[in-house]
């Protein structure tokens, strides 16, 4: 037991913090700070995203032979522990480590060589195409169709998909679609990539309760779709989405994040006043500050367990479920800090209905949105496999005697 | 013992709901919400006509109602149908401040409150004074006949649609004394005063009030020089029943919401409300909704007792409606899953103003804390 890094770690962390300090535009920290980067535009993801490449750091989970860094778990976790210390925008996950690893592992030489690259430079911008109205949760009972046309050149998809996060900003979706009515849930769903251009699909925006425009519908209304945009075999899409649902939870505890966020706590209760004295130093306050610090020290440990496990080559299983819960849990807990800690001046709300409205928000301890934030991320125990879905697979996976 | 309410706050309760079902819908509201001035002047004059306004004031004040049952009765209904119009500012706040402390002349004001041709705001709040009633650091200084404020309020609510101002200022004495705090009713177009207005989180607008020598008339002052804060106490503490039974109202929703989500929305093949981990989760709420509406009694059966018990029961509501209304506005939007978090569904807003309500008159630690010094004496 050795709870220190090597020092090959420690240079490691060291050479991410220069690179930070060197190449990391103030303006898009400023934007992160305290907002978690809800507010980047595209052009900043995309600005960041090729400051990231430059240095061959985009796609650090990336094999070699495609171009990537091939760092272990560990060093994934301090450049993202740097990073969001940083605040750092986070890397859009979409092309870059949710179907790039598909891709390799299920995708054609030719489908390799032509999206990869395109990704690195920024030549696309993937959205995904999973959940739909009616399959949330229940992502195999999904209904929009691909039915090859009759000289087999294309497949037309029909239906709609939701919650797409940031398919404003995509040219590209990947997406899982019916081809197989008949078959059982599972069996009959496949894995395609679909142009944004093409006739016949249209993206609609949803807005959160908190005002922002994240995620959207995306509809197809008789789609053609090229059939070289099959990804593997046709009906084995369930597949290909199981192995990129356990990409989409790497770094599903976001330690990074909940010691940013927790900083700002500490900084605003000692700004914030009550009763004549520092926030910080009221006795109910500091419990709750110092209840979910004892708590995101030991998930922080569990963390670099398994980062370790992974790194010495074995998959975290149930565990990285046991991340999620407890990660978001965590990090929600923070947010309501954040919130309880600015008093009335959590209220005021930059409408971006009303013109002109986020000229003059008071915010005297220069807080940012944290009420705002404090709702949006209501979804972190929502998306990516609610943190039900995750009780239920620790539950099931436990106690069928197969852990 | 006897929970059911008198005649005429039923009559009240039931011409309210029914108007707001039929007037107040989603789409209503956010439209409403996106509006400049954050209101309905329309939704206004037709409550106001209804009797929310004169239900909020005594006999003697000119009202019909006054006491906390009429108070709870009317912004339970409003919180459940999530009306954004700002009645607690206007009535229970300002105008039972000036109805309370006025002159007759002063006084004359309250008629056109309640036929709902004024409104009003309280200025009191500051940067620095988060939820203490007696850190008022703005000053008031006799000069001649008249006096000189200078100050600045924070997050006053219905400030821009004022027609006049209740400002707290410091006669004598440090912030944090009760003693030297004193009320002045002053235009809202007074020389001096500056009001930078911006939208809330949860609906409605609030303002920064910046009083720069600002210079009102002796005449002005609301009772006694230095002698307000026991009326401020008192009028926060309707206010703190006014929005504790309108959080109650907003939880009733969301549970209604909740539950009518779990039955209808399938998922594996049945009912989402089937799975046991959901339903237990629905019964914890439903459990917790028991003790929200008996606090909410608690503090609106005790607002017209003596100041301990008064303060007692609003600060045991608070905490307690705090706690509740977290769990029940996180706990409806987890149950629901995304549909929850989109601005078109009627629960965004609902959750919203659940949960921002912890952001006036005290939060839940505020609360508790201060029903720790009442109870330990």
């Amino acid at each position: 037991m050795d709870l220190s890094y090597t020092e090959e770690e420690k240079a490691f962390r060291a050479e991410v913090r220069t690179f930070l300090k060197e190449k990391l535009p103030k303006e898009l920290s400023d934007k992160v700070a305290g907002t978690d980067g809800d507010d980047l535009t595209k052009e900043d993801m995309e600005q960041w995203h090729a400051i990231l490449n430059e240095q061959g750091w985009l796609v650090p989970n990336w094999p070699k032979k495609f171009g990537g860094a091939e760092w272990n778990a560990v060093q994934r976790h301090i450049f993202e522990e740097e990073a969001a210390a940083a605040n750092a925008p986070r890397i859009v996950p979409f092309g870059f480590s949710m179907l790039a690893p598909v891709l390799q592992k299920f995708g054609s030489q030719e489908q390799c060589d032509y999206w990869l690259p395109r990704m690195l430079n920024g030549d696309d911008w993937w959205c995904q195409g999973y959940s739909e109205p009616g399959a949330g949760s229940d992502l195999a009972s999904l209904k929009t169709t691909a039915i090859k046309n009759d000289a087999g050149t294309h497949y037309i998809v029909n239906g709609q998909k939701t919650w797409t996060t940031l398919g404003q900003h995509a040219n590209m979706i990947f997406c899982l679609v019916r081809t197989d009515k008949e078959a059982k849930q599972q069996e009959g769903i496949s894995f395609l990539l679909i142009d944004m251009d093409t006739p016949g699909i249209e993206v609609r925006p949803i807005i959160l309760l908190d005002g922002t425009h994240e995620v959207n519908e995306v509809w197809f209304d008789n789609v053609e779709v090229p059939v070289e945009n099959l990804v593997g075999e046709e009906n084995k899409g369930w597949t290909y989405a199981k192995y990129l649902l356990t990409h989409e939870r790497t770094n599903i505890a976001g330690v990074g994040f909940s010691q940013a966020g927790l900083n700002t706590v500490k900084r605003l209760a000692k700004s914030e006043m009550s009763n004549g004295k520092p926030l910080m130093q009221n006795p109910h306050f500091a419990a709750r500050v110092a209840q979910v610090e004892i708590d995101l020290n030991a998930m922080s440990t569990t963390n670099l367990r398994i980062i370790s496990k992974a790194a010495a080559g074995s998959a975290p299983g149930v565990e990285a479920s046991m991340l999620k819960v407890k990660g978001t849990e965590i990090r929600q807990e923070i947010n309501d800090l954040a919130r309880r800690a600015v008093g009335a001046y959590a209220m005021p709300f930059a409408s971006e209905a009303i013109e002109g409205s986020n000229m003059g928000l008071p915010d005297p301890l220069g807080a940012g949105p944290v009420a705002s934030k404090y709702f949006n991320n209501r979804k972190l125990s929502i998306f990516g496999g609610s943190n039900e879905i995750q009780k239920g697979i620790i539950a099931k996976v436990t106690m069928s005697g197969g852990a | 013992m006897n929970f059911d309410l008198t005649e005429e706050r039923q009559m009240l309760q039931d011409t309210l709901r029914r108007f707001l079902r039929e007037k107040y819908d989603t789409a209503t509201r956010n439209k409403i919400i996106d509006s400049p001035s954050g209101m309905s002047e329309e939704i206004w004059n037709e409550l106001a006509e209804l009797g929310v306004i004169g239900a909020l004031f005594t006999e003697e004040q000119g009202g019909f109602g006054g006491k906390g049952f009429d108070i709870a009765v009317v912004f339970e209904e409003l919180g459940r149908a999530g009306v954004v119009e700002p009645f607690l500012d206007t009535a229970v706040l300002a105008g039972g401040l000036v109805a309370d402390l006025g002159t007759d002349a002063q006084k004359e004001l309250v008629e056109e409150i309640i036929g709902g041709a004024c409104h009003m705001a309280f200025a009191h709040g500051e940067p620095t004074s988060r939820y203490d009633l007696n850190r008022v650091q703005t000053t008031a200084k006799a000069d001649g006949d008249e006096i000189v404020v200078n100050g600045h309020k924070a997050v006053v609510v219905n400030a821009e649609a004022a027609d006049h101002l209740v400002i707290s200022a410091r006669e004598s004495g440090a912030p944090g004394d009760n003693a030297g705090i004193s009320l002045f009713l002053v235009p809202a177009d007074t020389k001096g005063i500056t009001i930078q207005g911006y939208a809330l989180l949860a609906g409605g607008r609030a303002a920064e009030v910046m009083l720069d020598d600002v210079r009102v008339a002796s005449s002005a002052r609301l009772g006694k020089a230095g002698e307000a804060f026991a009326a401020i106490e008192a009028r926060i503490a309707a206010a703190n029943v006014a929005q504790c039974a309108e959080t109650l109202g907003a939880m009733e929703t969301a549970t209604r919401l909740t539950k009518d989500y779990l039955m209808t929305r399938k998922q594996f093949g049945r009912p989402i409300g089937t799975f046991q981990a959901l339903a237990f989760r629905m019964s914890d709420l439903l459990i917790e909704m028991e003790q929200a509406r008996s606090a909410v009694i608690n503090a609106a059966g005790h607002l017209e007792s003596d100041r301990k018990s008064r303060e007692r029961h609003v600060s045991s509501t608070k905490n307690l409606i705090g706690r509740a209304g977290r769990l029940v506005a996180e706990d409806s939007i987890q149950l629901h899953g995304g549909i929850a978090m989109t601005k078109e569904y009627e629960l965004a807003h609902i959750a919203k103003r659940i949960v921002m309500a912890d952001h006036r008159f005290g939060d839940t630690d505020h609360h508790l804390e201060r029903y720790i010094d009442l109870t330990a004496a």
